[in-house]
């Protein structure tokens, strides 16, 4: 690869005749060079920012996480102790970790599942010929404005067992009130409904952009072989799909299995980091926090980060390699 | 017609996977989506609006009360949540525009000029985004401590000065955007690099630089856990300031509350601005994506 930019180098000899008087002609060279310099060195700096800055608060912070993990290190500690794996052998004997762990993937399950399957529908809804599409498209991203932190106040009092609208409702209607904190599954789910309350309008949106991709030639052939809407629907469009609902369902998992804010603020508890009174809705990422910030045992926390990251690393590959073979059949079939 | 005014993929919009006509059932679902969408937020300003005490009954009354200037004057007893306002102000402004000019810088050597490595680069500022840099902030708060810039804004800012997302997306735009031609001429022209850049690429990016800024400051305004730990009490950023409001012994809801709804009104009045083309930005992102 040629280090000049295109047609540089016939530029700058283009300029050199325009040079009119002796003293001109002496600062060519140094132009010329300084020119030279600019056209090799600007890339490089341009795109430096973002690698130190990722290398500095991105990459460093995350190896270091890794080193922090085999010592026994306090909050405030001038002096900790080196212990090898002993954080990763209790962190394995550790109930509690486990138990966030099935809580992470039981938000994430309950959330992404539903979530997809609402923004196909709302995808299908919003690809119809509407009246205003655009206003619609707005009302339906409007969630997503909310920060997490309001999200998670307005629902924990939506959700409240004593006074909250849902539990009132429910009883308005003759169901059974629900302890939505209590119960371990009931707050799952409560969380999975904040998760896609916030998310659902954003995917369908992505989901729309991608059937609006879909060439009308292929539609008007299923519509001239006689397949009626749905069916065209189920046939032609939802497979046409698949690659972006992939990239959907990837996204979410990264951010998905760091889940913290919407757990934190949904506790009884004020303030509390334990994530409902025996841990039912604490979260790996709160987990962590609570060993950092509460407990102060830096070391521990470290194991916990890094075991995480290690987790989302694998699901990421597993879901890249998936990714790449239904891609793949993908292009085969059509 | 309410396009982006944009040399994206404009084609796309209304071409295909029509089911068709909208029907009845189409618009009573979509109506039923979009107030389900906007309760949560309406539920804010009810309660808001009122006392705590509407919440003992089963179905509130759905009109708000008279209480909402009394409730919001003790958010900011209770906290310091002008402080908190223009902290979170400072610190998302000053995230959005450095994130916004070094994406786009990024972006333009990487779509346009042509280095030794730049395809390795690139792939390793995508692979970048999967990489869960939150799960370093152990590390992160002990060298921020080391420097003495616990408590203080540019702990919440220094690492948020740009983004993979940010590089990402500018390049893709630049790409197609800003012709060779035209960065031919302008060095012919005598135009140093910077030149270009700044005269040539940045008008022509203007529009994908303006969706990353709204973007941005979206995100950096609801960020939360990384201020949390980086910041105090007294010096917050809104979304702390929120939790701290929260995590009394007794939680009056109507207090609470007001503060969601104040902290979400400056974001909510962006987005009714802006929403069309966030809309635009985002699925536009997801065509090129």
């Amino acid at each position: 690869m040629s280090t000049d930019l295109g047609t540089g180098r016939d530029l700058r000899t283009d300029d050199e005749p325009e040079a009119p008087t002796g003293k001109a002609v002496a600062r060519i060279p140094w132009r010329h060079r300084l020119s030279r310099w600019d056209v090799r060195l600007s890339p490089y700096l341009y795109v430096s920012p973002f690698f130190v800055i990722f290398g500095i608060v991105g990459l460093f912070p995350l190896l270091y996480t890794f080193y922090v993990s085999f010592f026994d290190w306090e909050l405030i500690d001038d002096n900790p102790t080196f212990i090898g794996l002993e954080n990763y052998a209790i962190l394995l004997a550790d109930a509690q970790f486990w138990k966030t762990l099935v809580n992470t993937v039981s938000i994430f399950v309950l959330s992404s599942g539903p979530q997809i399957m609402m923004a196909v529908l709302l995808a299908a809804l919003l690809n119809t010929r509407l009246r205003g599409p655009t206003g619609w498209r707005v009302g339906v991203l409007m969630p997503y404005v909310a920060s997490l932190v309001a999200i998670g106040i307005i629902f924990a009092n939506l959700f409240g067992p004593n006074y909250g609208l849902v539990n009132g409702i429910l009883e308005t209607i003759g169901l059974d009130r629900i302890d939505w904190q209590a119960d371990r599954f009931s707050s799952h789910v409560a969380i999975a409904i904040m998760v896609n309350w916030r998310w659902t309008g954003y995917n369908a949106l992505i989901v729309l952009a991608a059937m609006q991709a879909i060439p009308r030639e292929i539609l008007e052939a299923a519509v001239v072989d006689g397949a009626g809407a749905v069916r065209r629907f189920f046939s032609v469009t939802l497979p046409l799909l698949r690659p972006t609902l992939i990239f959907v369902v990837v996204t979410s998992t990264i951010g998905g299995l760091q889940i913290f804010t919407e757990p934190k603020l949904f506790d009884a508890m004020p303030g509390s980091n334990n994530g409902g009174s025996t841990n039912q809705f604490q979260t790996i990422t709160l987990y962590m926090y609570q060993t950092a910030f509460e407990r102060e045992d830096l070391g521990y926390a470290s194991a916990v980060a890094w075991v995480l990251f290690v987790i989302i690393i694998l699901v990421a590959l597993v879901n890249f390699l998936l990714t790449r073979r239904i891609a793949t059949t993908g292009e085969g079939k059509r | 017609m309410t396009t982006f005014p944009l040399p994206f993929r404009r084609a796309t919009r209304e071409q295909g996977g029509t089911l068709g006509r909208a029907n009845l059932w189409v618009y009573g679902l979509l109506t039923a989506w979009v107030l389900g969408s906007i309760f949560p937020f309406y539920w804010s300003f009810l309660v808001a609006s009122r006392d705590s005490s509407m919440l003992t009954e089963n179905i509130p009354p759905l009109v708000p009360g008279g209480n909402f200037f009394a409730n919001a004057q003790r958010v900011f007893d209770t906290v310091p949540f002008w402080k908190a306002l223009g902290n979170s102000v400072i610190v998302a402004g000053s995230v959005t525009i450095s994130t916004v000019f070094f994406s786009t810088l990024a972006g333009f050597a990487f779509a346009k000029l042509r280095f030794r490595g730049r395809n390795v680069l690139f792939v390793l500022v995508v692979a970048t985004l999967a990489v869960p840099t939150q799960l370093g902030i152990i590390p992160l708060y002990m060298a921020m401590a080391e420097f003495g810039w616990a408590n203080e804004l540019q702990a919440v800012i220094v690492p948020n000065l740009v983004t993979a997302i940010g590089v990402f997306w500018m390049r893709q735009y630049t790409v197609e955007a800003v012709p060779y031609e035209l960065i031919e001429a302008a060095r012919a022209d005598g135009c140093s690099m910077i030149r270009v850049f700044w005269h040539v690429c940045l008008p022509a990016v203007r529009p994908a630089a303006a969706f990353l800024g709204m973007f941005t400051f979206m995100t950096s305004w609801n960020d939360f856990l990384w201020p949390l730990v980086a910041l105090n009490a007294d010096n917050p950023t809104v979304q702390v300031a929120l939790e701290k409001l929260q995590s009394g012994y007794y939680v009056d809801y109507s207090l609470v509350l007001a503060g969601t709804t104040l902290a979400t009104i400056p974001v909510l009045v962006v987005f009714v601005l802006l929403g069309r083309q966030i809309v635009a930005g985002i699925m536009q992102g997801a065509v090129k994506g």
